[in-house]
């Protein structure tokens, strides 16, 4: 007998444990890791997720937006669950909802119809209209779309709907988030730009970064060299409201009006690179003042670089608050430095957030061993072995682009290291390496707050020697012998 | 049926009133389809109120998710011995990778594999079509996790659109392989909600599955099929154990914590016992007409309800069975009445508005009941007409019922209904907690459980009164 597939009846016969210990002994293996590092088609475990989740976070950082998703409610319901786990708040956005008569038809009635509703249930000063898969393959023409919907006077002449064109097929939440950034800019500053006009404003851009305590010691930074700023896209707010007893459903974001007088900024600085690649190129024709591009300030040679460029710019000195600040930085650096000294680590991450952790762990004398992305470009691998290159403690690295966390497993247990740091998708491959996961980056689902300690500036600084340090020294305290077992470490 | 359940100050009029204020904000059209979807409940009629399993308004917030969502999520994701392939972009199997908290046994990626295997479609897969490296990547797969019992395709959103036939590939590559490769057309953008999603994945387990194995021992006259449980927070574990000590052999788990070979096997077992009705009735069905399976439908939430689901599952068998489940029940209802004189007292008159899917919104109306609270609203994302026959005996009268709510109506209706604890997902959980309500996640138990069988009331009633109780929501209100 056998069924539609043609296969004959078998009795059942499970898993035995027998079998079961062969091949876990086995996928330790060094022959398994090079089977595993030789597959071409499957990806399994990416540490990555689609456009368009990063197009709504970027929309999550306008005053009064409200994100969009034009294509099915399934993807829209996915993004809003996966922020909502991250940063466990609500994340407000609608779909319309396409089903199979709008792959046949097209989506332009779901648009309208979806705008209609949205506008009068969630008045939105902005509406941000990203794709998911099906328009982008169907080939839905958005421009004309949002157009007719004017025209029919579904939109309001003066409310802005920028849109964002973000396959799933392609890139990462990374380059989602700069699609919707660009888009959003775009749309507001349109025939803003007056010769000769200056704000006086710095223009900060952080990129796809989903910890709320970046932005807000952002902010702190620049307050506290008196520098106006306009942070875009400002999620603080967002993904960090107070709970006071009122539900709000725009509770922050970058005022629209800041973000469309950017264009008239005194400079604008980027500090994602990989993460607002398309915007910053397309800011460098566009706005007035000057603009410049560094890494995230993670670790103190990153923070001075991001210091030192804003004393410049606005030519103002480094505050002597910042300047202690540093000092407590580099303090507690020496002070822990025998803890880190010579520990190898795994890392694996967006790209921006890779250049950031890589660069702590040297300043520290630790060895960032194995470092993984993902999704990732030549570019940022030959950025990352640069980095490993110029540092007696990053000779032993090893950059691995475009490579998923099964990989990272088959790295982590034929050739061991002290610990791991990336996101909570990678406990499992760090549990059976038996080693520490330093939850940094996105998603963080199974931790608390993680999201509010800042990582950049100084002290972003301290608070990673604090996590790491303790950690370890946690470990110790759990696992050394009695006789070992000591009142200091 | 028993007395019609009424609320006080809860009418027929009251509660119609409450919608068309709720319904005001929307444009005509939009208010025009919302509206058969939103009614007060007809107690004494014992069907449904609302219209439901309709296409979702465009525009509006809902909570529902797509045909994958159900076919992954709920229906392929939790069966532990298959590598299971989202096929298409790598976002949809991101999403999807453990969200959903049904916890298996045995060895990650060595004998369970609820992992995230995706094609990871690129432009040039869209453009060039991704059947070769379909066929490629089982291969792979295959190589990497030889105990592998099979693998299920689970084709997103862009595999329809560009017309890729995976069930060829499926058929070439399970011959190829010696190993069942079942493609599932369960593309997002098809049908109205989740719901169909597990439709479509059951078929699959229908036609490409059920059949394809035999139980190595000899069938006995207790074998049964536990079919709709998840193993959310191990609800599958505690409803096993509950069976088992009744003296039932459960041979096979649909699909929580479930092992392919035994789901092939289950055509063999004498009762399907069915407890999440809307993604499973449709196998109950065709294993009755099939195989002449019986199937009863149960619900193992709260003592009360517990009790009457093991009566009625000992009706079905012989008198050795009847005594042993009144002994079971002998055993727990102390324990259970320890549980209940603990928490009752500080949730009594404790009002509840749920919004869930599947199962939930009509079978955990009794185990708040036994903890003294009372449900005054309830509704499903996914649900079809009969899961609202279902669900109007249970609800007190005059209650108010929602399909496929949107934010902006649950927000109207709580803050006219002013409940003391809201129970529904994680994309509503943050909006009522700013309001500075109590809110439990009950699609995925608030990474708690397990919330089923004797063993999961104990955590539930723990769990709502530390919602409803805590301390901290009397900080919100600051004092200046």
């Amino acid at each position: 007998m056998s069924n539609e597939l043609g296969l004959t009846v078998k009795p059942v016969c499970g898993i035995s444990p027998e079998d079961e210990a062969r091949v876990a002994a086995w996928i330790d293996t060094e022959e398994y890791r090079q089977k595993n590092f030789a597959r071409q088609a499957l990806t399994i475990n990416p540490a990555h997720a689609c456009q368009p989740l990063g197009a709504e976070l970027a929309a999550h950082g306008f005053e009064g937006t409200l994100p969009f998703v034009h294509g099915s409610q399934g993807c829209a319901s996915y993004y809003r669950s996966t922020l909502n786990r991250h940063f466990r708040e609500p994340a407000p956005a609608v779909s319309d909802s396409m089903t199979e008569d709008g792959a046949v038809f097209g989506g332009q009635n779901n648009l309208h119809e979806g705008l209609e509703n949205a506008l009068a249930l969630y008045k939105p000063k902005m509406v941000a209209v990203f794709t998911s898969c099906m328009p982008e393959i169907i080939g839905d023409d958005l421009t004309a779309f949002i157009k007719n919907a004017r025209a029919k006077g579904i939109v309001p002449k003066d409310l802005p709907v920028p849109f964002a064109n973000t396959p799933s097929f392609n890139g990462s939440h990374v380059q989602g988030y700069d699609a919707m950034v660009l888009a959003i800019l775009q749309t507001l500053t349109a025939g803003r730009k007056v010769e000769g006009r200056c704000t006086g404003r710095l223009n900060l851009l952080p990129g796809f970064d989903a910890n709320t305590g970046n932005y807000r010691e952002y902010k702190r930074i620049l307050e506290a060299f008196g520098i106006p700023y306009t942070l875009v896209a400002d999620i603080s707010d967002t993904f960090d409201s107070p709970n006071d007893g009122t539900y709000r459903l725009y509770p922050g974001g970058t005022k629209l009006e800041d973000a469309a007088d950017s264009v008239n900024g005194k400079a604008t600085l980027t500090l994602g690179a990989y993460a607002t690649a398309k915007t910053f190129a397309w800011i460098k024709e566009e706005y007035s003042g000057v603009h410049a591009s560094l890494p995230m300030p993670i670790g103190v040679a990153k923070t001075d670089a991001f210091l030192l460029k804003l004393s410049q710019l606005f030519g103002k000195p480094v505050p002597e608050s910042l300047k202690a600040e540093r000092g407590r930085a580099v303090d507690a650096m020496t002070d822990a430095q025998q803890y880190l000294h010579g520990k190898k680590f795994a890392v694996y991450g967006d790209a921006d957030l890779l250049l950031g952790y890589v660069s702590f762990l040297l300043e520290m004398g630790a060895t960032p061993y194995h470092v993984l992305c993902s999704k990732g470009s030549k570019k940022l691998e030959k950025e990352l072995q640069a980095l490993l290159d110029a540092s007696p403690y990053g000779k032993a690295g090893k950059v691995y682009m475009n490579r998923d966390l099964w990989h990272l497993r088959s790295l982590l247990v034929t050739d061991p290291v002290d610990a791991v740091i990336g996101d909570t998708h990678g406990k499992f491959a760090a549990r059976d390496a038996k080693v520490p996961l330093f939850r940094l980056g996105f998603p963080i689902f199974d931790r608390v707050n993680k999201h509010r300690v800042p990582l950049v500036g100084y002290q972003g600084a301290i608070n990673l020697v604090t996590e790491l340090v303790n950690k370890f020294l946690d470990l110790k305290d759990e696992t050394c012998e009695e006789r070992f077992f000591e009142m200091m470490r | 049926m028993s007395q019609v359940k009424k609320v006080e100050g809860i009418t027929r009029e009251s509660t119609q009133s409450m919608i068309d204020r709720a319904l005001e904000a929307y444009p005509e059209k939009g208010k025009k389809k919302r509206a058969p979807h939103l009614a007060p409940n007809d107690q004494a009629l014992g069907k449904a109120c609302v219209k439901s399993n309709r296409k979702t308004v465009p525009g509006v917030m809902s909570a529902r998710g797509c045909a994958y969502a159900g076919a992954k999520g709920v229906v392929w994701g939790p069966i532990r011995d298959m590598v299971h392939v989202s096929h298409g972009p790598v976002g949809c199997g991101w999403y999807s990778w453990g969200t959903r908290r049904n916890l298996v046994s045995g060895r990650n990626g060595v004998s369970n594999f609820s992992m995230q295997f995706t094609s990871d479609f690129q432009e040039k897969d869209i453009v060039y079509g991704g059947d070769k490296k379909l066929a490629q990547l089982l291969t792979e797969a295959k190589e990497l996790f030889p105990l592998a019992k099979g693998i299920s395709v689970l084709s997103e959103c862009p595999v329809g659109l560009i017309g890729d036939d995976i069930n060829a590939v499926a058929k070439k590559m399970s011959k190829e392989l010696d190993l069942p490769v079942v493609p599932c057309n369960c593309e997002g953008f098809r049908g109205v909600s989740q719901s169909l999603g597990h439709h479509i994945s059951n078929d699959t387990i229908r036609d490409y599955i059920i059949e394809t194995r035999e139980f190595a021992e000899p069938a006995g006259p207790y074998d049964i099929a536990l079919i709709g449980d998840y193993n959310i927070g191990g609800d599958v574990w505690s409803v096993k154990s509950l069976l088992e000590s009744c003296g039932l052999n459960v041979k096979a788990t649909w699909t929580g914590d479930g092992e392919m070979e035994r789901i092939a096997a289950t055509h063999q077992v004498k009762l399907n016992v069915i407890h999440c009705y809307r993604s499973m009735n449709y196998m109950c069905k065709v294993m009755e007409e099939k195989h002449g399976i019986p199937w009863i439908e149960l619900n193992f939430f709260g003592p009360t309800k517990i009790k009457q689901s093991l009566r009625a599952l000992a009706e079905r068998f012989d008198d050795e069975i009847k005594e042993r489940v009144e002994a079971v029940i002998a055993e727990w209802e102390p324990k259970m009445k320890a549980i209940v004189d603990e928490y009752r007292p500080r949730l009594e008159g404790k009002k509840v508005m749920l919004y869930v899917g599947g199962l939930r919104p009509r079978h955990t109306v009794g185990a708040y009941e036994d903890l003294g609270m009372t449900v005054v609203g309830s509704g499903y994302e996914f649900a079809h007409s009969d899961d609202y026959d279902r669900t109007s005996p249970e609800m007190p009268d005059a209650t108010v019922i929602y399909d496929d709510a949107s934010e902006y109506e649950l927000e109207q209706f709580v803050h006219e209904l002013k409940p003391d604890l809201v129970a529904s997902g994680i994309k509503e959980k943050y909006v009522f907690q700013k309001m500075g309500l109590p809110f439990r996640q009950m699609h995925s138990w608030d990474y708690s459980g397990p919330y089923h069988g004797y063993e999961g009331f104990s955590v539930f009633a723990r769990d709502i009164d530390l919602a409803v109780n805590s301390p901290t929501w009397k900080l919100v209100k600051s004092p200046f």
